[in-house]
């Protein structure tokens, strides 16, 4: 009796999923949204609230494509995923992006065959101690219980560090950054190591933030950025143009308040009028409409909107652009030209 | 003057007993201090309650309802009791419960998809989910109880597509399609089992079904739809968590497991030595890997086994695996059912000159599946208790939730309230079935 | 079901394949596998193709690249440059370590809250069926986290122990220290003539079940009972501290000492496995308390009865007359609580345990990205875990079944 439900709903599956052809952007215009692999949950950069819209800096990454795409910021589907299915599930289809602080690395791109279309922030490993216990550099942690995010590139870089400057430690392996800030406030490890981003954004909340310190040094790069599949070059320049576009943006001083009088009419910049479809053809050549760019702007700013919104110095989590600032501010935040 | 014996001529009121043999003083006598090792325990007991009570009480009341983040409620408690107290946070289950309950499926399903800020007052928030629900608990009423109408088994039939369609929502017409198919099996038995033979019969009636699944039942949905568009908002499984995720997919699991596990008990006895092996190979392998793996190999390994390029829904997936590893335990419960009837049903059955299938259809199955009710009640137990796993896969579970909640700034750093209010929950849900099925167990202890 | 038909009467027809009992079953068996073998052969062939697109193939030859990352609970040697196979093996064993203190602390408890549930002491019976109902209505999952997190707000921290003030202190002579990262404890060190002492003490646990024997027999034979409790502890214990003295004390303890951020030497149990351990004991003494107690109540109450009559005390009545036939009905339940406690172990991941799913399953997986290979050893080793298990405990169980003669 109930059995027929069963095949009933993988017959219903198939129907409404399909199979997945062979260009990701006619099957996105077509479904009608963009299905977006996101964290579970990271204070500031993917977070759902009480009425489980997502929200943050990555998830702003989507929600742009989104808008370039299809014109509309809200249609994204979000696919939370850990560190263990999110390649997974970009592989095989499930989700058309990743936009999960995932660092970009050598096997990543050519072993696990993914496309990285560039860099949304330039992050680091770092180590934050309660300032009680005196250390003012991750080279006196000898004999430290360090408590490590798992299922990401941390544990390795972990490893390496300590065995280099060969001092011992004691890891601790947590599986969700609440874990992580629950077991290091408890004391339950000295010393608590993850990206630079979300130890100060986990620092943040934290009841009384100054009586931990972030130590000086950083012991890895990790240049995280969405990704897509390999072999899908269509879809996979869509998503890089589209982080591009927000990026040039803010170079460009275009931003969400002055952008509907700059795509009025073309102005005096041809940069920016051919970024806002004002100008040639570019949306056309990306097989978008001419406003693609004007849409993923509008859909939560510049680069540097999206930036100060989310995690930005005036959130609680508030970081520095440092490394994120625009190269003419010294950064590293640069865009190949839109020509 | 004649000698008056002394005769008491009113009956004196009744004495009560003496508190060592009635009362609560003898109550505690015979029962907290009979014997010497008896108070000490009863001591130990009550000092081990009394320490438990002293640390978790206090935290429990001196809490704060109203407040829009940990912090502020940490305030509003030092406020209020002092500048010392630490107390629950009772604020974020306050704020979020019904994102517990529901996950996000939309409160107000008139509206966007994607969009939280519905159109509000158009309908009762949530009404699909919990019309679902309702409709959940008359299915399953004629399953428990024999006092009601037989008849209420053709709305447990059909329960399941209603189920679909309310809760996925889109058009009516592919679960009615769905169901077409059965009908149409049906109907093909009929005819060919009477023109041709019964055995054409049964293979027409697997077959055109799935011809019918597989070919026409799409694009017929799709010309129906085209001509009457009945349907209501689709909602898609990415929006579904709580604890409406967890019975979702406890209910269908132990719904589906059933059927396949009573095949696979049925598979286990039989004598043909290559099903039996088959079937024993099955269980023994669900039963010797943890649900954990499986839901791993749903969530990573699942696609690699069908065609390249087709994906479908993780809680799909999950359900699938969550089905067959349910199975695996409700054959081991339907085999003990079938083992407990006595050998006297088999035989009656064989020398009434019942096939095998007739026999087990009409004896020993029902038989078999009456008994083991607490058995597949304790198995659901089990496997609602085991849904809390999907949130090691990212399911938005109510322990994948505490993540998303402790994500958000405002509450981050917040950990009992939400494992309470959690495992209260759960306990509620579990508690209650488990002295259902005792119950049970004990109406059908008396039979005998 | 066994059916008798006539003996063919001509030759073999096709249609006797359907028809004839003796042949159909036959036929259904051809048809399932021929269909099973289909459909596993479409399942390989998709999974082949998909891999082969992806460009992994099916290879075993990661588990000989190194590994990379650090383990901190590892009962053989291993560090961050040896293979991922290593990390496996180091991962299985603290499954089996934490599967069988597990298992062995459930039981315990088990029959303990069992039997108490049954006591007829109102407030105790209550407490211990509170007790079971709350433990087994509740996730397991969810126990293990709660039990992580009271671990690590109840005990102090390492720094609590440190300077003039300090807020805690260590217990037994400042040999044990209980702190939120777990229990440090002393750890025995060998020195020369220790040898002799520990074959002593594998003599007299030789000793004490030779006694045993003879004493069962003189029983037997003369009806005397020996005060075998009392006589048995002394052979464990006074040969073996007389040699221990007479070598001079050969046999040292290493003592936990607070040095740097953290106590150093003696064996150290880590908060996650005394958690998970905990978590795990005690959520499945619930479920065996329940076995035990229906174990108990399923021996005939003449059985009682009659020990009465015959004059054997309480206890001796338990341990003599009910708990051994008792036994033979909480056997069966209680293999496969074991199997659950050891499969349930895998949830060791909530609270950063490294057991075989957190290596193999876990931070093997996500490093290499080899899920099919991965996946298929995890589920391999539980399945070897589980069979062997039941297969001891079946053993057990036809040994201590009822003899039918």
């Amino acid at each position: 009796m109930k059995k027929t439900t069963f095949l009933g709903t993988v017959a219903a599956a198939a129907l409404v999923s399909g199979f997945a052809s062979a260009g990701t952007l006619d099957d996105v215009k077509a479904k009608g949204f963009v299905q977006c692999g996101v964290s579970t949950g990271v204070v500031g950069f993917a977070m759902a609230d009480a009425n489980g819209v997502w929200d943050g800096f990555d998830v702003a990454v989507c929600r742009a494509v989104a808008a370039a795409v299809l014109g509309d910021p809200q249609a994204v589907k979000f696919t939370p995923t850990t560190g263990k299915t999110r390649f997974t599930a970009l592989a095989s289809g499930e989700v058309d992006m990743l936009a999960r602080n995932t660092t970009w690395t050598f096997s990543r791109d050519v072993d696990l065959k993914f496309t990285f279309v560039g860099v949304n922030y330039y992050d680091g490993q770092g180590f934050m101690v309660p300032k009680a216990l005196g250390v003012s550099s991750a080279k006196d942690l000898d004999g430290a219980t360090v408590c490590i995010q798992t299922g990401t590139t941390t544990e390795l870089n972990l490893a390496d560090y300590f065995r280099v400057n060969n001092i011992s430690y004691e890891p601790v392996p947590i599986e969700t950054n609440a874990e992580g800030q629950q077991q290091y406030l408890a004391g339950a490890c000295d010393v608590y190591t993850t990206d630079a981003s979300g130890l100060a954004a986990t620092r943040a909340t934290f009841e009384k933030p100054d009586d931990h310190v972030v130590l000086p040094e950083i012991i890895s790069k990790e240049p995280l950025g969405p990704l897509v599949r390999h072999g899908d070059d269509q879809w996979g320049d869509v998503v890089r143009w589209t982080l591009n576009a927000l990026i040039a943006a803010e170079e460009l001083g275009i931003t969400s308040a002055n952008i509907g009088e700059a795509s009025m009419k073309a102005g005096n910049n041809p940069e920016i009028n051919r970024l806002l479809g004002t100008e040639g053809n570019l949306g056309e050549m990306l097989g978008l409409s001419a406003d693609w760019a004007k849409n993923a702007i509008t859909a939560g700013g510049n680069y540097g909107e999206v930036f100060e919104k989310n995690i930005g110095e005036n959130t609680p989590i508030g970081l520095s652009r440092g490394l994120n600032a625009q190269w003419t501010d010294g950064g590293l935040i640069y865009t190949p030209p839109f020509r | 003057m004649s000698f008056q014996p002394y005769v008491r001529t009113d009956i004196l009121p009744e004495q009560a007993p003496p508190s060592t043999a009635s009362g609560p003083i003898a109550w505690m006598r015979e029962n907290l201090f009979a014997t010497i090792p008896n108070a000490i325990l009863t001591i130990v007991a009550v000092y081990f309650i009394f320490s438990i009570l002293h640390e978790v009480l206090p935290w429990v009341i001196k809490s704060s309802w109203a407040a829009g983040s940990l912090s502020e409620c940490r305030d509003v408690i030092r406020e209020t009791y002092g500048p010392d107290s630490t107390g629950a946070c009772w604020a974020v289950i306050r704020e979020r419960y019904l994102q517990l309950l529901f996950g996000f499926y939309p409160p107000f399903p008139g509206g966007e998809a994607n969009g939280s800020v519905a159109v509000e007052g158009s309908m009762m928030a949530y009404f699909r989910v919990n019309l679902t629900f309702v409709f959940m608990l008359v299915a399953i009423a004629p399953l428990l109880f024999n006092s009601l109408p037989r008849k209420m088994i053709w709305f447990s039939a059909l329960f399941p597509f209603l189920a679909f369609w309310l809760l996925w929502g889109g058009s009516i017409w592919p679960p009615l399609m769905v169901l077409a198919g059965i009908a149409l099996g049906g109907v093909a038995y009929g005819v060919l089992s009477k023109a041709v033979s019964p055995l054409a019969g049964v293979i027409a009636a697997l077959v055109t079904p799935v011809i019918w699944w597989l070919l026409l039942a799409g694009p017929v949905a799709g010309v129906l739809h085209g001509i009457a568009p009945i349907g209501i908002l689709d909602v898609a499984t990415d929006r579904f968590g709580g604890f409406m995720l967890s019975v979702i997919i406890g209910v269908t699991g132990i719904a589906l497991s059933l059927p396949l596990g009573i095949l696979l008990a049925l598979g286990r006895q039989s004598d043909m030595m290559f099903i039996k092996a088959m079937c024993v190979g099955f269980i023994e392998f669900i039963r010797g890997v943890p649900l954990i793996t499986l839901l791993f190999v749903a969530s990573v390994l699942l696609n690699y086994f069908l065609p390249t390029g087709t994906t479908f829904d993780l809680v799909l997936r999950v359900v699938i695996m969550v089905t067959l590893f349910a199975s695996a335990y409700m054959a081991e419960v339907v085999r003990g059912g079938l083992a407990a009837l006595p050998t006297g049903q088999y035989e009656a059955a064989d020398s009434l000159g019942l096939d095998y299938w007739k026999a087990t259809r009409l004896i020993t199955l029902p038989q078999a599946l009456k008994i083991s009710i607490p058995g597949i009640v304790s198995t659901f137990i089990g496997l609602f208790k085991d849904t809390t796993l999907v949130s090691i896969i990212g399911l938005m579970d109510p322990i994948g939730l505490t993540n998303v909640i402790r994500a958000d700034t405002n509450w981050n750093g917040i950990v009992w309230e939400l494992y309470g209010f959690i495992a209260l929950v759960f306990f509620l849900f579990c508690f209650s079935m488990s002295r259902y099925s005792m119950y049970l167990e004990r109406k059908l202890k008396t039979g005998h | 079901m066994s059916a008798i038909t006539d003996p063919p009467k001509d030759g073999f027809r096709p249609s006797m394949l359907i028809y004839d009992s003796r042949y159909r079953s036959m036929t259904i068996q051809v048809v399932a596998l021929m269909l099973f073998m289909l459909g596993v052969g479409w399942l390989v062939s998709n999974a082949a193709a998909n891999l082969a697109a992806l460009g992994k193939p099916l290879g075993f030859s990661f588990l000989s690249d190194p590994a990379g990352y650090d383990i901190n609970q590892r009962l053989i040697e291993y560090n961050s440059q040896m293979s991922h196979g290593r990390a496996a093996i180091v991962g299985l064993l603290n499954t089996l370590l934490v599967a069988v203190m597990g298992c062995a602390l459930a039981t315990v408890l088990g029959v303990t809250i069992g039997i108490l549930r049954l006591s007829h002491n109102w407030l105790v019976a209550r407490l211990m069926t509170l007790y079971i109902e709350t433990l087994r209505n509740v996730p397991v999952l969810l126990w293990i986290v709660l039990m992580m997190a009271v671990f690590i707000e109840s005990f102090p921290r390492p720094n609590d122990f440190r300077g003039d003030n300090a807020t805690a202190s260590m217990y037994l002579n400042d040999s044990v220290a209980l702190t939120n990262r777990g229990f440090y404890i002393p750890k025995p060190e060998f020195f020369d003539g220790s040898l002799i002492v520990v074959l002593t003490f594998l003599l007299s646990i030789v000793a004490i079940y030779v006694f045993g024997k003879w004493s069962k027999a003189r029983q037997a034979a003369t009806g005397q009972i020996l005060p075998n409790g009392w006589i048995k502890l002394a052979i464990f214990f006074v040969p073996s501290i007389i040699i221990y003295f007479i070598m001079g004390s050969p046999i040292g303890l290493e003592l936990p000492v607070l040095k740097g951020f953290n106590f150093k030497g003696g064996f150290h149990m880590r908060n996650s496995l005394i958690a998970l351990w905990l978590a795990l004991s005690f959520y499945t003494a619930a479920f065996i308390a329940e076995n035990v107690r229906a174990g108990i109540q399923a021996v005939d109450k003449g059985q009682s009865e009659a020990a009465a009559a015959l004059g054997l005390r309480p206890n001796r009545t338990m341990k003599l007359v009910i708990l051994p036939q008792a036994l033979r009905v909480i056997i069966p339940p209680l293999i496969s609580q074991y199997l659950n406690l050891t499969k349930n172990s895998s949830l060791a991941i909530a609270v950063g345990y490294m057991d075989v799913t957190g290596t193999l399953g876990g931070i093997t997986l996500n490093q290499t990205g080899r899920e099919m290979e991965c996946l298929l050893l995890l589920m391999l080793c539980y399945l070897i875990i589980s069979l062997s298990i039941s297969g001891v405990m079946n053993w057990y169980n036809e040994s201590v079944k009822l003899k039918e003669r």
